[in-house]
């Protein structure tokens, strides 16, 4: 697989989300709004990155038998530092996130990855792989968001153009799971059109 | 070393250094950051304390000061905001225990004659869009009660006879901001008039 097969197969190929129907808890949780989507993906995006490095660097001093737990203590590590910087440095975007960054401890997809990828693979294309998985996410929550956000509350990234209350719904959690069943199939049928020839 | 078949020693030594070494790391960060982070919530503290009282000169947050409610059980704290001197407004931190996603705290800031000058939000866990309506930052729900004196102005929803509206397809949540102003309101004025505060709040939640 080239450098560059790696990097963007998670937009639409293995999108994480869409397609490997993976971390479900805060796709279906935290897209109550495009912002709250656009955060959160950027947020395990830093967090895979982070980890797929570091786990492929320790790759071959943890024995087959206790990789698990080793990999768990990696990632929670790296959330929690990741809590504490943006607590300190970026004290807005924590409260508007703040609940939900912990949940990234046990999003599948980044211990998906370090155990499909990182943990087979150098760190160049283990980094990159993070960056597609990662970016794959964000795309998938954000516009999740945005159309939960468009039907529900009429208003994008906090910008209300309806000026009236929208779909209630949409916003609740059967909404969610709606958008996220039409945006599956949407997903479906693009990966078809274009890798056919596959 | 054999991945495949370590020895015990070899995976307890493993998984003890992966553990040291990140709970060194993440001990650090917290060392580095926990001033940082401190500050930053005092700031907000003072920031959000001077959005609900009028324009004052002391410090509200170092002369802050604890009050019982009615129930005798839960504190209140108080921020005097005071110019030159004389008491212009009163900041009370207050909850309710009754939101729909559980407590929500709030800061309710009165003029010395108990209108109510401005409130805001500080903590709650309400639906999106919905419940988090109260919030000031999604929608001007929560103005109504500026300016407003309880004892002309009944802190009570519609529904349950007062003069409050509730937010459509939230009044849980109305409810349980307007009894946390209302629980401020009792406070503030039995010290004020230092009595002993009458009754519990007005508000009597009903679950429906």
């Amino acid at each position: 697989m080239s450098k560059l097969q790696i990097l963007t197969k998670g937009i639409l190929k293995e999108n994480p989300a869409l397609v490997l129907i993976l971390g479900m808890c805060p796709t279906l949780g935290v897209t109550t709004s495009a912002t709250n989507g656009l955060g959160m993906g950027l947020a395990t995006t830093f967090v895979i990155l982070l980890s797929n490095v570091v786990i492929s660097l320790i790759k071959n001093l943890i024995p087959n038998n206790v990789h698990i737990p080793a990999y768990i203590v990696v990632i929670a590590s790296i959330v929690t530092i990741l809590q504490q910087l943006m607590e300190a440095y970026m004290p807005s975007l924590f409260n508007a996130l703040g609940l939900f960054i912990p949940l990234i401890v046990v999003n599948c997809i980044v211990l998906g990855r370090a155990e499909a990828f990182a943990s087979k693979n150098n760190v160049i294309d283990s980094a990159l792989d993070g960056l597609g998985m990662g970016y794959g996410f964000t795309l998938a929550l954000t516009v999740l968001g945005a159309i939960r956000e468009i039907l529900g509350s009429g208003s994008i990234f906090g910008f209300n153009f309806l000026h009236s209350d929208g779909i209630i719904g949409f916003v609740l959690a059967p909404g969610a799971f709606l958008v996220l069943g039409l945006l599956i199939a949407g997903a479906k049928i693009l990966t078809k059109k274009i890798y056919k020839k596959d | 070393m054999d991945k495949k078949n370590p020895t015990l020693f070899q995976m307890i030594a493993v998984l003890m250094a992966i553990a040291l070494i990140c709970a060194a790391a993440v001990s650090l960060v917290y060392k580095a950051t926990k001033p940082v982070i401190e500050q930053s919530q005092l700031n907000k503290k003072i920031q959000t304390v001077s959005k609900i009282v009028p324009e004052f000169d002391n410090s509200p947050v170092e002369e802050s000061f604890y009050v019982k409610t009615a129930n005798g059980k839960d504190s209140l704290q108080f921020y005097p905001a005071k110019k030159a001197g004389e008491l212009v407004g009163m900041g009370v931190s207050t909850f309710s225990e009754k939101g729909y996603g559980g407590r929500i705290d709030i800061l309710v800031g009165f003029k010395p004659d108990g209108t109510i000058y401005n409130t805001e939000v500080v903590k709650l866990n309400e639906t999106p869009g919905l419940g988090d309506k109260s919030d000031k930052a999604k929608s001007n729900w929560a103005e109504q009660f500026n300016d407003k004196n309880p004892q002309t102005f009944k802190l009570l929803v519609k529904k349950d006879g007062g003069d409050v509206d509730a937010i459509s397809a939230a009044t849980i949540t109305s409810r349980a901001y307007t009894e946390a102003i209302s629980t401020a309101y009792n406070t503030f004025m039995s010290h004020t008039n230092g009595t002993k505060p009458e009754g519990t709040s007005g508000a009597t939640i009903k679950n429906n």
